[in-house]
């Protein structure tokens, strides 16, 4: 049995038929051809499907497609409407990616954290994007580009 | 060293914002439309067993089922340096997890159910799970056919036994020098297997359209390795070099794991039988552990004769490597290493056995630092133990036996220019060596750590790279290579290097991913060999372009040739000072002459390389003879750790890695490097290990039982230390470094718990629990001694 979702995607309504099992991964890349989310493990292990529903973070990848009807979802499109974000211009600089298969999702994480905490300590960073897994960089680079945002 | 404006530069990455915007397309960003296929593949539940008969039946009727296949369809031997494998289990299975039949549907739901309809019929045969069994006189043999397989001329195996190859170095005479030594230290130390967890898991889709071409797109290091065993594998179809192309889009990460074919040729031999439609083979994170190449483990037994004076003067260093069912990439892990398992140490007298071993789990193969993290292990753990007992400081002791330029090397070539004494005594600076340091916590220990690594691209003497160069109206440039973007950076370093020839900043210039038919060859992605080899390429074909100009400017101008130089994207003459003129004023569209004519027409660079000098053939009982190695980069790390004397758990308060690359193209990426990859290699120690049941099925096939390390698990701090002593035949010096930074790692912790606590590890993972258990079995010998 299909059922009609509403929600916001990226600032826009969307309207679609999903089925009662579907993921919000599979449906926001597959159906709603929003891309940067990737599927890591599909398991909620990796941080690669997050996005940010009613403005925290989550991992598609556990979330039912239905979950979402009449809520806010927003991905790594979403934050980047004037451009690239300052965050953005500071992962650049700091060379923050390698393959970047992580970066949608280690960005979001980042953005999350500040906006609650616009200066936080280096621990607080390493808490904030914990779960999401990187392979390539050692983390460094990443936490070297937060850090310079914020000081 | 000449000034250079490009190369040098930490210039940003020329892809970064299309990898932090989402921009970046990964094999599973692309859409194939509405009649896109999916296969789910039935695999072995047995390590090891005869497969009777497969009943395809009752998933063939499952709704939504377009086809089943099984071997019978395509019954061809491949690999990429030994045929040991085909594409799914004909009559037997080697491993658990491999394939053996797919079932291709319209949905991924419905080839995953009619997947599990398939019936297989087995018979169990004997399994043989580690090397100890399979070296045994009455071992079951896991590959009857061994002595008809086609391999490189280069490999060794011995028929009627589980050795696929035996690489033998003989150097000197070790027998009499270890009767004249002083000393002689021997012992054994064992390496588990390891995956690579790329973030990205591996993807292919097929597609044999209806003028009989194959398509293949795949998230891969290797696509003309690929496109290439596809075409001799499919062979039999009917395909050739010319209807197969690869298309790779951005990686998600490789380190060795997307090198060669592995799960790759499933999607293109599928493709083969559902003419006309794409059909997608997409692993699962499972799938990514137990069937894609693993890192082979290893039991070395390591013997060394040193004298009192520190100089060592024989080592005999037998490796039995456990390389699982098939090795047709893998037994040239166990080769090179076999080469170079001395240590970048000069050592007169050695004596090496690598040997490849066959067992029951899945295939082992190229993995970041192929086979050196393995064999440095043991090699770096027992050089501290033989310092420790002739009492010489363990840098002191390093000091004296490193290799230096013009040493013989084992092959009996010698060995290049290099700055491991430099790194040596950088690093030991650095973390302050010498100087033991006290925990605040009474507690807690504080160890210190060093080793030394080397490592040279494993490649046929012939590995080749190739690029084209072709300019824009704008003076804009496109690059064209097959060398991968694997998160290294080889796209930026490329740009770099044209950018130094031509005067183009490296912002005006594209390069992309690989696409067979577009993108000239490359042998692949793997050895730390591409900013050397395919930087070689881009510079000659920036060259190529550069001197097309100069030609061109003589030509129509008349200007001298010998005076002409590019600056600023302008040609410019030492004769003449008035002279520029702007590169996007002809480069296209050529340079008008008086009568109204043109001269001159879009300039297109064309660029190869391959090392002439490099040849494998060499004497099989000593190795002597060739030159199989094109360079070895050097380098030494130290760390410092903070151990807790009850749990054995440690914090890394500071790692530093020093590292000569020849010369530094991009010292922000470099850096990249070293952090990530130390990070990589400290996992390997603290974390990481595949484990199996005692049927050869793997355990910790996910990231909740596999924990690869998260942002909490960093060292506090890290040092990157560039040294740069030129490589003579590199592009402005340069030589690779990317898989070198994760290899010093597991002995420096080892050597850093020792130091810390005097207990020592002989096997990885050194993980808290077996720190812990040894400090409970030392203080039972100390308190029977005592009593
Ligand atoms: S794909 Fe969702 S956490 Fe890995
Ligand atoms: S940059 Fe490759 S996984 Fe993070």
């Amino acid at each position: 049995m299909k059922k009609e979702i509403n929600f916001i995607l990226n600032g826009e309504k969307v309207n679609l038929e999903v089925a009662p099992g579907e993921i919000l991964l599979e449906v926001l890349r597959d159906k709603l051809g929003v891309k940067s989310p990737k599927c890591g493990c599909n398991k909620g292990d990796c941080g690669t499907c997050t996005v940010m529903l009613n403005g925290k973070t989550v991992r598609s990848c556990l979330v039912l497609a239905i979950e979402v009807n009449d809520q806010e979802v927003v991905t790594l499109e979403g934050i980047m409407h004037s451009g690239l974000t300052p965050l953005q211009e500071s992962f650049l600089k700091h060379n923050s990616f390698q393959c970047g298969f992580c970066a949608p999702g280690m960005i979001l994480s980042a953005t999350e954290l500040l906006g609650k905490n616009p200066k936080p300590e280096k621990r607080e960073i390493q808490e904030a994007i914990a779960g999401n897994l990187c392979r390539c960089t050692g983390y460094s680079p990443v936490i070297d580009a937060i850090i310079d945002l914020t000081n | 060293m000449e000034e250079s404006k490009y190369v040098g530069k930490s210039t940003v990455r020329i892809d970064g914002k299309a990898k932090i915007s989402g921009a970046a397309k990964f094999i599973e960003d692309i859409d194939f439309g509405a009649d896109l296929l999916y296969a789910e593949v039935v695999e072995s539940k047995f390590a090891h067993a005869i497969i009777n008969s497969i009943d395809t039946s009752e998933a063939e009727k499952f709704p939504g089922v377009v086809k089943v296949v099984t071997g019978k369809e395509f019954p061809y031997r491949f690999g990429l340096y030994m045929h040991d494998r085909y594409i799914f289990a004909q009559d037997r299975v080697r491993f658990v997890g491999e394939q053996i039949a797919a079932v291709i549907a319209r949905t991924p739901a419905a080839a995953r159910k009619a997947a599990k309809l398939v019936k297989v019929d087995y018979t169990e045969l004997p399994n043989v799970l580690n090397v100890e069994d399979a070296l045994k006189k009455d071992t079951f043999l896991l590959h009857p056919e061994l002595g008809n397989y086609q391999h490189v001329p280069w490999f060794f195996p011995k028929p009627d036994t589980n050795i696929s190859h035996l690489r033998k170095v003989r150097k000197g005479d070790a027998e009499k020098a270890f009767k004249e030594a002083d000393f002689v230290f021997e012992d054994t130390y064992t390496v588990p297997r390891y995956a690579h967890c790329a973030i990205e898991v591996h993807g292919t889709i097929g597609l044999f359209d209806n003028s009989e071409r194959l398509t293949v797109w795949t998230a891969s290091q290797s696509p003309y390795t690929q496109r290439h065993l596809f075409a001799e594998a499919l062979s039999p179809l009917g395909l050739t070099h010319k209807d197969v192309r690869v298309i790779t889009p951005f990686v998600g990460g490789g380190f060795g794991g997307k090198a060669g074919v592995s799960m790759e040729i499933i999607g293109a031999a599928l493709a083969t039988t559902v003419k006309g439609r794409p059909v997608k083979v997409l692993w699962s994170r499972a799938q990514e552990f137990y069937n894609t190449y693993q890192r082979q483990g290893l039991t070395c037994r390591i013997k060394v004769g040193v004298n009192k004076d520190g100089k060592i003067i024989a080592m005999d260093n037998t490796l039995y490597w456990d390389a699982g069912a098939y090795v047709e990439y893998g037994a040239n892990v166990v080769n090179a290493a076999g080469l170079s398992a001395s240590g970048p140490y000069n050592i007169p007298n050695v004596k090496i056995d690598s040997y490849c071993v066959y067992t029951n789990l899945p295939p082992g193969g190229p993995y970041r630092g192929f086979g050196y993290s393995e064999f440095l292990f043991g090699l770096e753990s027992h050089m501290n133990e033989i310092a420790k007992n002739i009492n010489i400081d363990p840098v002191q002791f390093r000091r004296i036996n490193a290799i230096r330029e013009g040493d013989i090397l084992n092959y009996g070539g010698k060995m290049n220019p290099n700055g491991l004494i430099e790194a040596i005594d950088k690093v030991a600076e650095a973390i302050d060596w010498g100087k033991k340091e006290y925990s605040d916590d009474p507690n807690k220990a504080i160890g210190k750590g060093i080793a030394l690594f080397w490592k040279a691209p494993a490649m046929p003497p012939n590995a080749s790279s190739s690029a084209f160069l072709k300019f824009n109206e704008d003076a804009s440039l496109n690059i064209m290579i097959s060398g991968m973007e694997i998160g290294q950076g080889l796209l930026t370093v490329m740009a770099q290097i044209a950018a130094e020839v031509l005067s183009v900043p490296p912002e005006k210039i594209r390069v992309e991913t690989p696409d067979t038919d577009r993108n000239p060859y490359e042998w692949q992605t793997v050895a730390s060999h591409v900013t050397w080899g395919c930087g070689r390429a881009v510079e000659r074909a920036a060259i190529d372009a550069r001197e097309q100009i100069f030609d061109l400017i003589e030509r129509a101008l008349g200007k001298e040739r010998s005076s002409l130089y590019l600056q600023d994207e302008c040609v410019k003459s030492k004769k003449d000072i008035e002279f520029s003129l702007p590169l996007k004023d002809f480069i296209i569209n050529g340079i008008m002459k008086e009568d109204g004519t043109y001269r001159g027409g879009p300039i297109i660079g064309r660029g190869m390389f391959m090392p002439e000098f490099s040849s494998a053939l060499s004497d099989p009982e000593t190795s002597q003879g060739g030159k199989p190695n094109v360079h070895y980069t050097v380098g030494a790390s130290a760390i410092k750790i903070e151990i807790d004397r009850q749990t054995g758990k440690m914090t890394i308060p500071k790692a530093v890695l020093a590292i000569d690359v020849g010369r530094a193209l991009n010292p922000n990426l470099i850096k990249g490097q070293i952090t990530g990859g130390l990070l990589q290699g400290i996992a390997t120690v603290l974390y990481e290990d595949m484990r199996y049941s005692d049927k050869g099925k793997l355990l910790n096939a996910s990231f909740s039982d596999y924990k690869i390390p998260t942002a909490m698990d960093i060292p506090a701090e890290v040092v990157s230390i560039i040294i740069e002593t030129p490589q003579p035949d590199g592009p402005s010096g340069a030589r690779g470094m990317g898989e070198h930074t994760m290899i010093p790692a597991a002995p420096m912790i080892a050597n850093a718990v020792e130091d810390a606590l005097g207990i020592r590890i002989k096997s990885m993972p050194v993980t808290a629990e077996k720190i812990a258990l040894s400090m409970i079995n030392e203080n039972i010998k100390a308190d029977i001694i005592n009593s």
